[in-house]
């Protein structure tokens, strides 16, 4: 809102803001320091993927020679084609599941006041405030006495436990921009609950929804605790596969393990490049008020 | 609130043959907020109940049950017994984690408040921070592991400078590394949008008033992010207080990077020890509540309104 008024306002003169840019000492203090951090950045990404393609590298500047044959020996050597469909299933399982127990949930807390309010708003918190392991641990015991864990089941249903409140939080402020009049109206009209629901909310609210999914999608993709302490060999998602696989090397070549680890990150940039398209990041701060209160 | 108007009356409709005591009541709740609408609500409640709060209540449980020791012989164990060494556990991820956090937190303030405005490549390089979200923790420990090395790149860069070899990883810097590389972007992109959420009007109203830039940040811009900076603090905290695979995979998790994590996944994958693993997660939990809850405390005491702008 703020920035659009100084455009409005400014179309005219330029000049204050190419002078925030000023070279004074503050500014190359902190564009140094900005630049430092994305070379480490930009040594760390680009030393796994040269080591990934490499030949042979010893102790040298640069490998002696390239070849692209790891990504073919780590899809083989780790069976990635099933741990890919694996993640895939279980980002699918726990997308569709979280969005629609949460969104129901987030319509109720985004346009009511009930007596315990705040209580619900705290059994939704926690598990996001809460490290992976600790609330891990104790599901991970009791999902084990029921046999639902260790296996695909299980991980399913450990990823939902932070993706529920997640998409309830993120949900929340999207249905609050929504106009409460808007449904007044429909009701006027004659609209019973679930036409309202089916013919005006659903389509008002497919933004937030796919946003949610996104960021779930995302952060299912990349958690590694509660995968790690629910699955077995055959339910691994990409991530747990490469901590196990780096953490028993040895026998096998680094060079497949970073080969695996390229594979993850471009899956995940595609994953976030789509996200950034539905998402503002100045959203997170709505989002994220929200946690505090 | 339209509905809770629309649904007296549909009430009233349907219960017209009785008007006795139960439409009343049903409007006295529906006034109060209670009404089937909350229905939607128990999907959720039902979930958050059967696999969050059941299985911390059934661990809890379980952490006042060991197997020796009487009732609270897990946590005698954790805390005391040499092998487990729980103290020193928390201490250490206490050392990674706040240093990590306030490091996050400090860098990113003058470096959102240098971004606020317009500028050619803003969005650009607000991508590029955001890449270290989509390395994971496996690519950031090997990257780190081959850049920082003995032999990578950084090394073999000093040595030119007859810098001898540096210890940078498979230990405690090693971890505080992969803490920063993947907590630093998820901070600066919070605080920067909490930093645009601050009316510029506000300062610029200083200016007019005569304040220098010092002025300026100290006694508006400070305080109207403090909410913003205790939030980002936790939620990083949260991040590195949770370390767990890259404390094995670039740290030393036998010696200086033992955290709390490594030590209760051990007692529960390695030892099979349930209610002693139970006790170190209900510890793990409580830590870092306590922590989040001094931040917070922190902030109630600093300005309470909002962040400016946007509502």
């Amino acid at each position: 809102m703020s920035t659009t008024t100084v455009n409005d306002r400014t179309p005219t003169s330029p000049p204050p803001e190419r002078r925030r840019l000023r070279a004074t000492p503050g500014t190359f203090l902190v564009w140094g320091g900005m630049a430092l951090f994305l070379i480490l950045l930009f040594g760390v990404v680009a030393s796994v993927v040269v080591n990934s393609l490499a030949g042979q590298w010893f102790d040298t500047w640069f490998p002696s020679s390239y070849t692209a044959s790891w990504y073919g020996e780590a899809w083989r050597e780790y069976d990635l084609g099933q741990v890919v469909s694996t993640t895939v299933i279980v980002a699918v399982a726990v997308v569709s599941l979280s969005v629609l127990i949460g969104a129901p949930a987030s319509y109720v807390l985004a346009r009511r006041n009930f007596p315990g309010k705040s209580l619900v708003m705290l059994v939704f918190l926690l598990p996001i405030m809460m490290p992976p392991i600790t609330y891990g641990i104790p599901l991970a015991t009791l999902l084990t006495y029921y046999h639902l864990a260790p296996g695909l089941t299980g991980v399913i249903l450990a990823n939902l436990v932070p993706s529920v409140p997640f998409v309830i939080l993120t949900m929340t402020p999207f249905i609050e921009q929504i106009n409460p009049s808007i449904e007044s109206a429909a009701r006027m009209c004659g609209a019973n609950m679930t036409r309202m629901f089916v013919r005006i909310l659903a389509p008002l609210l497919i933004p937030g929804v796919l946003a949610a999914a996104v960021l779930v999608l995302v952060r299912t993709v990349g958690m590694f605790e509660l995968t790690f302490l629910t699955s077995n060999s055959e339910s691994d998602t990409l991530v747990v596969a490469l901590f196990t696989a780096m953490t028993g090397a040895g026998i096998r070549a680094q060079q497949s393990v970073d080969a695996m680890a390229v594979i993850y990150m471009l899956m995940m940039m595609v994953l976030l490049v789509i996200a950034l398209r539905f998402v503002n990041p100045t959203q997170l701060v709505s989002q994220v008020r929200q946690d505090a209160d | 609130m339209s509905v809770s108007t629309g649904k007296p009356g549909k009430t009233r409709g349907s219960g017209a043959p009785t008007p006795g005591s139960r439409p009343a009541l049903s409007h006295r709740l529906a006034e109060r907020g209670i009404d089937r609408l909350l229905l939607l609500l128990v999907p959720a409640l039902l979930f958050a109940l059967v696999l969050f709060v059941y299985p911390f209540v059934y661990g809890l449980g379980l952490s006042f049950q060991p197997r020796e020791g009487g009732l609270f012989g897990a946590y005698i164990k954790f805390f005391t017994d040499p092998s487990m060494r729980g103290l020193e556990s928390i201490w250490i991820t206490l050392k990674l984690a706040v240093p990590a956090a306030v490091f996050n937190v400090a860098a990113s303030i003058p470096l959102a408040y240098k971004m606020r405005g317009k500028f050619r490549g803003k969005r650009m390089l607000t991508t590029v921070l955001v890449i270290p979200i989509t390395l994971g923790t496996v690519l950031t420990a090997e990257g780190l592991l081959n850049f920082f090395g003995q032999r990578g790149w950084l090394n073999r860069f000093l040595e030119l400078f007859g810098v001898g070899p540096l210890d940078l990883v498979q230990n405690y810097w090693g971890v505080l590394w992969s803490l920063i590389i993947s907590g630093f972007p998820f901070a600066f992109l919070l605080i920067l949008s909490y930093l645009s959420g601050i009316d510029p009007s506000l300062e610029a109203a200083a200016r007019t008033l005569g304040a220098d830039w010092k002025q300026r940040f100290r006694k508006i811009t400070l305080p109207l992010l403090a909410p913003g900076l205790a939030i980002t603090f936790c939620l990083t905290f949260v991040l590195a207080f949770s370390v767990f695979p890259s404390a094995i995979l670039v740290g030393d998790p036998s010696g200086s990077t033992r955290v709390i994590a490594y030590v209760a996944y051990n007692a529960w994958g390695q030892q099979f020890d349930y209610p002693l693993a139970s006790a170190a997660a209900i510890v793990m939990g409580a830590v870092e509540l306590a922590v989040i809850v001094l931040v917070l405390l922190w902030r109630s005491r600093m300005y309470k309104g909002s962040t400016g702008g946007k509502g």
